[in-house]
């Protein structure tokens, strides 16, 4: 569904990305892993249209989107949640769920769906009125997924969801991204947390450095040994 | 001396409206693309000086003469931004700023180009009423002014709290790329801010024109500057900031003449400016940020 060919992006004079090679298919859940600056975010910025690569191609559901611009993306069923959840902090919390929507035409079907992210995520429902600046950090991170879910995604990508959330609460987050890929959405996720990112993933690549430097389904990955001593603290 | 008081007050808040709705320009232009907009008092000189055709030509109905001034001066406002700032969008912020006061000086002299340099009398759109309540002279125009400012105010917060677009516009604000990543063009938003803002100082040089009866190509300049003064009192960024900014200032501008002289009129605003960029630079709404142009 989504194929990224030989993708080389700059960012400013720095190519951040040398040539990757990435495949999704429909129904998986892919994890990148890597460690900070391999180039994680700058892949999925490439992706979803806001960092133009300078050589390479990006297929998705055949269609060439590598000219495209971020709003064509976006109304094609790909999203992004980006890092750090960027919450919009001065709009209410039903405000920024609608943000996710905002492409969308059918009207009928986006209440709906609000429905359908305030069940999945009640807090968020309790909360509508409330500035997204004012929840926790786990509530923003809902937020942050229900608002991409609002887009009604084909493909989801995920960047550190984990990021500065208690373990227990990267527990729940993993959870409902397993849920949302059981529903039928595609998912692409970046983590730090390899580990986790791993146990939840069909196929796995290992970044350094903006290179592809291992390509496994998610098992192997975490049998690995190089992958073992870099990524997962050496047990 | 209490009617004196009040008589200030009333027509304090009178200039002040105007210069919050020229004010609200500024802001939302410097909300969505940090940029302040220089070009923004003679969008407001433009804005009367259709009025002043519409008028003259065609109709002196009020409604119709501020509604083609308002739409006339969106697309124009629009215009603006096309040519003389998104080709610089990604450059310094300076060459924004320097483009931003080549569109003013190019404005303004193309309406002296077209209609010359002196001063136009504006059609008597509103007609002169006066009552008096307790031994006060109220001027029905004034009372007017206030109502339009007000209502048209109202329209702005309801856009931009209950559209999709005026949503959207104030996500721009807190969060561009995120903004994109949701699908919101950001071009797109960036025309709609213009277009709002242009057709605000439009209204608000219709009302001008009504008030003093005349208006000028070089009026946006003092007037326009005045505005912006209050957008950064009440805190550059901030709608209700830029509201109640306008108001404050209208008030002590006339406060000021009253009462120590009329020669202070324009001291008294650029004294605030200074006053708040040393004590409060943020403005009473704003945010505490690094970085002001």
């Amino acid at each position: 569904m989504l194929k990224l060919s030989n993708i080389h992006t700059k960012y400013g004079h720095i190519e951040a990305l040398k040539g990757i090679d990435i495949h999704v298919k429909e129904g998986e859940i892919v994890a990148i892993i890597g460690a900070n600056g391999a180039g994680k975010t700058t892949t999925l910025n490439t992706i979803s249209g806001i960092l133009k690569p300078v050589a390479g191609t990006i297929e998705y559901l055949n269609h060439d989107i590598t000219r495209w611009s971020a709003d064509r993306i976006v109304s094609e069923g790909l999203i992004q949640v980006p890092e750090g959840r960027q919450i919009f902090p001065l709009l209410t919390v039903k405000e920024n769920l609608m943000m996710g929507a905002y492409l969308r035409k059918d009207k009928l079907e986006v209440t709906k769906d609000l429905e359908m992210v305030y069940d999945m995520f009640p807090r968020l429902k309790e909360r509508e009125k409330q500035l997204g600046g004012t929840l926790s950090g786990g509530e923003q991170q809902m937020l942050a997924i229900g608002r991409a879910l609002m887009s009604k995604p084909t493909l989801l990508l995920l960047d550190e969801p984990s990021l500065g959330l208690a373990p227990i609460i990267v527990q729940n987050i993993f959870k409902i991204i397993v849920d949302i890929n059981k529903k039928g959405t595609t998912i692409m996720l970046v983590e730090q947390n390899a580990h986790m990112a791993l146990s939840i993933a069909h196929r796995g690549y290992v970044m350094e450095t903006g290179k592809i430097i291992l390509e496994d389904n998610a098992k192997a990955l975490l049998n690995n040994d190089e992958v073992k001593s870099a990524y997962l603290g050496g047990h | 001396m209490l009617e004196i008081i009040l008589k200030q007050l009333l027509n304090g808040i009178t200039v002040g409206s105007i210069y919050s709705l020229i004010a609200l320009g500024y802001t939302m232009v410097y909300g969505i693309i940090k940029l302040i907009n220089f070009a923004h008092g003679d969008i407001y000189m433009v804005g009367a000086f259709v009025g002043l055709i519409v008028a003259t030509q065609f109709s002196s109905n009020f409604i119709v003469v501020i509604a083609i001034a308002m739409a006339t001066t969106a697309i124009i406002g629009v215009l603006v931004e096309k040519v003389a700032y998104k080709p610089v969008r990604n450059s310094s912020r300076i060459s924004a700023l320097i483009s931003a006061i080549g569109a003013s000086i190019f404005i303004s002299n193309l309406v002296v180009l077209i209609n010359g340099p002196q001063r136009e009398a504006y059609p008597q759109i509103f007609p002169e009423i006066n009552f008096n309540v307790g031994g006060i002279t109220i001027s029905f125009l004034q009372i007017f002014i206030i109502l339009v400012s007000i209502a048209l105010m109202f329209g702005l917060y309801y856009i931009v709290h209950n559209t999709k677009m005026g949503i959207a516009m104030r996500a721009v604000s807190q969060n561009l790329t995120t903004a994109r990543l949701m699908g919101i063009n950001s071009d797109k938003i960036i025309s709609f801010t213009f277009a709002i803002g242009s057709s605000l100082a439009a209204a608000a040089g219709v009302l001008v024109g009504t008030y003093y009866r005349a208006v000028d190509p070089l009026m946006g300049l003092l007037f326009g500057l005045k505005a912006f003064v209050a957008a950064v009192l009440g805190g550059i960024g901030s709608i209700p900031g830029a509201m109640i900014g306008g108001l404050v200032l209208g008030l002590a501008e006339v406060m000021g003449v009253a009462f120590i002289s009329p020669s202070f009129r324009d001291a008294i605003a650029f004294g605030i400016l200074i006053f708040i960029l040393i004590v409060k630079p943020s403005g009473l709404f704003g945010k505490a940020t690094k970085e002001k142009v």
